[in-house]
């Protein structure tokens, strides 16, 4: 048996210090936000000429990325008659259209409530499940604290990537949220569970030894989940398409943040709860 | 012991079900070797069952999103605020039918017309896919197609047929006949000038109406709106019986087909404007197509090295399981079908992850049991059992995540944006295949097949 939980100091130093960064990166850059919730257009084509056909029409280009052979050309929200107008002047300077999106701003604003709502109703409903597979609301608590913790950190990592390499968040950034919430909880209810059967075992026992017991026992485990895990996600940053490189950017940072917070948050969390009922 | 072999003869079946439903749609086998000749085409078999009057047929393609096959997503908003709330439904879900029945011009098996209702907005959304010319996509779905032919008081000078100055300039009469007397409109050629034209036949109240209209107004005009727009305004030469009337104004051939088309769907029952498009062009879902394929069998091998690396025969069972499981996803995609978006094989690659999982809980509880002194095969019985617990516990609340993210129930607060639903689908779908080839195969395999040498 080792004494994880000899080291929890250092757990939630490092764990408040990460989020305090995070939340400082949010309130100060805030996430840059893509244009399926801003609103705008998004067009990629093969040729840079393509850049002077938005700039004789007077729409406003926000961003232009060069990659490789294409150009991804971000700008605000154009209505159809403009569209039609620029797709046709853009096809006359021979450049091929791979990828032409307008959001409305409206929509925009309707995805981020709504997926705002998706994550609450979500949290709620890890909260209430394992607060009755574990038929204690302490095990609940302490998922959500871990799980808020991945998703807090992890928004803190866009906000910092938005400021510094221009990434946007788009609707996959959410998805990637939410994912890494399942996950983290994933990998959270694997070592409860364990906790739980090691208290029925061994009833004696002073929690924290058999927290220790359980950590020990899981961590192979844990670990070898997320490299297997991170090998899919590490093949598709390298080798799968730029679409959607960050969005698996967002999945791999969320696995390890997942596979950190279930030992070194949510257990010594879990922990300090069951020992204040005890005291 | 019979309920063992029983075991592996339904995992055998279930793989070899699953990897004909999962064989490429049509794929050219062809090579000569061994002094044979084969030249075959081989692809998932279709159903046909004809039993008296009911009759089964089903085809297994793989239905591709999108972003990977390229096409169109627009979505349009409707008017509704024009509309009696009473009538709004009906006038949403009419507008939905007749924007279905102007995608089938297009000839696309797989177009998709939905509508969507979120808090205070109604919207339509088309997805066509492999469609490359969008603004004629657009100019097609969007015009209402309202067509009006309307009469101007006697003594009126006879006007060019241009826009008028107001709405509907000297026509101030409207003629009663409109776009619902039409029984059907086609492109026709103008005998004199060789221009196209849409040659319209009216139903029998049409036919009557438009005989007194035109008795009404002989040498004089009478104008023919489409979206209170004036296309022509012919004058009358004689009354017209029999109900057929054609509508030229400068028409291309082209603009003469999408006329037919809309008059034919019918006229919009609502005005609608096209709020989001998305258009991916074929190549880039190409290269998206072969980049996962590449990315995903270059991940699922360091998965295989990294399982039989670390747990050796045991590893090569949860491989094969993990084969196994990768076919059921796939054949269960392909029959249901899920269309497979970018974000949907993200999804499934997630779940690969999740379903390596279940065995690696069962193979350390087993390495632990083992270490406590159990003999192997009690040791395996007693792993698989205690491990269900975290693996169930944890799969349902993956679970729970997806349902939140499908929404399937269409609640309104929550998205239905179809990234992230194509996301949780696949994500659903590995999870519930995972549970049952990461327990139940691997754990009949490992009966049948694994033996320890301790």
């Amino acid at each position: 048996m080792i004494n994880w939980l000899k080291y929890k100091r250092i757990y939630f130093v490092v764990s408040g210090t990460l989020a305090v960064l995070s939340i400082f990166a949010l309130v100060v850059w805030g996430l840059k936000p893509g244009i399926d919730f801003t609103g705008g257009t998004l067009v990629e084509v093969d040729s840079k000429e393509a850049i002077a056909v938005f700039e004789e029409n007077n729409i406003n280009i926000q961003a232009v990325q060069e990659t490789g052979e294409r150009v991804l050309i971000k700008t605000d929200f154009i209505d159809q008659e403009q569209a039609q107008l620029v797709r046709s002047q853009i096809a006359s300077v021979a450049a091929t259209i791979e990828r032409f999106e307008t959001v409305g701003p409206t929509l925009g604003k309707e995805l981020l409530n709504k997926t705002l709502t998706a994550a609450i109703i979500a949290v709620l409903g890890i909260l209430l499940y394992i607060a009755w597979a574990f038929k204690n609301l302490r095990y609940g608590l302490a998922a959500v604290v871990a799980l808020l913790h991945d998703t807090l950190i992890l928004a803190g990592i866009f906000a910092v990537l938005g400021k510094y390499m221009a990434v946007e968040v788009d609707a996959l950034f959410v998805t990637a949220l939410l994912t890494t919430m399942s996950f983290s909880v994933h990998d959270t209810v694997v070592v409860f569970n364990r906790i739980r059967e090691n208290k029925e075992d061994q009833r004696s026992m002073d929690v924290t030894d058999i927290a220790n017991n359980a950590l020990t026992e899981t961590m192979v485990r844990s670990i070898n989940n997320s490299l297997t895990i991170m090998f899919m996600l590490l093949a598709m940053i390298l080798l799968g398409g730029e679409t959607i490189r960050w969005f698996m950017v967002a999945l791999l940072a969320g696995t390890i943040l997942g596979t950190y917070s279930s030992p070194f948050m949510a257990v010594p969390v879990l922990i300090q709860l069951l020992k204040r009922k005890q005291a | 012991m019979q309920r063992r072999s029983f075991s592996i003869w339904l995992i055998f079946i279930i793989t070899l079900l699953s990897l004909a439903i999962a064989l490429p749609d049509r794929y050219n086998l062809k090579f000569s070797r061994w002094g044979l000749d084969i030249d075959q085409v081989i692809g998932s078999p279709e159903i046909n069952i004809n039993l008296g009057k009911v009759s089964i047929h089903k085809d297994f393609r793989t239905s591709l999103g999108l972003d990977l096959a390229g096409g169109s997503h627009l979505v349009f908003e409707a008017a509704l605020d024009e509309i009696d709330a009473k009538d709004r439904e009906r006038a949403l879900e009419g507008a939905r039918n007749i924007i279905e029945r102007r995608v089938n011009y297009f000839g696309i098996s797989e177009a998709q017309v939905q509508t969507s209702k979120s808090q205070d907005s109604s919207r339509i959304i088309v997805e066509l896919p492999g469609v490359e010319d969008v603004d004629n996509a657009v100019a097609l779905i969007g015009k209402t197609a309202q067509l009006k032919f309307r009469e101007a008081p006697e003594g009126t000078p006879e006007a060019e047929a241009t826009l008028p100055a107001s709405l509907y300039g000297p026509y101030t009469i409207d003629s009663g006949i409109s776009g619902i007397n039409l029984d059907r409109a086609e492109v026709q050629f103008d005998q004199q000038s060789g221009e196209p034209v849409v040659g319209i036949t009216f139903d029998e109240e049409g036919a009557d109406l438009f005989a007194k209209a035109t008795k009404r107004n002989i040498n004089r005009q009478l104008a023919i709106f489409l979206d209170d727009q004036i296309v022509s305004a012919p004058v009358v030469n004689e009354a017209i019986a029999g109900g057929k009337a054609q509508i030229s104004g400068g028409f291309s051939v082209d603009a003469a087909k999408q006329l037919t088309t809309q008059l034919n769907a019918g006229a919009l029952p609502v005005g609608i404007k096209l709020i989001q498009q998305r258009n991916i062009g074929p190549t880039l879902g190409q290269v998206a197509i072969d980049r996962s394929i590449l990315a995903g069998a270059v991940g699922l091998l360091m998965v295989a090295f990294f399982m039989i690396g670390f747990y050796g025969q045991m590893g090569m069972i949860a491989v094969v399981a993990l084969v196994i499981y990768g076919l059921i996803s796939f054949a269960v995609f392909k029959a249901i079908p899920v269309t497979l978006t970018l974000s949907g094989i993200a999804g499934f690659m997630l779940s690969i992850g999740m379903a390596v999982d279940a065995n690696i809980l069962i193979f350390e509880r087993m390495r632990e049991e083992m270490r406590s002194g159990l003999p192997w095969q009690q040791a395996m019985e007693v792993g698989f059992g205690r491990a269900w617990d975290s693996i169930r516990d944890a799969n349902v609340a993956t679970l729970l995540t997806t349902f939140v993210l499908f929404n399937p129930l269409d609640w309104q607060f929550l998205p239905r944006f179809g990234l992230i639903r194509g996301f949780a689908l696949t994500l659903a779908i590995g999870v519930i295949i995972g549970l049952f080839t990461g327990v139940f195969v691997t754990r009949s395999l490992m009966r049948a097949f694994y033996r320890s040498k301790k």
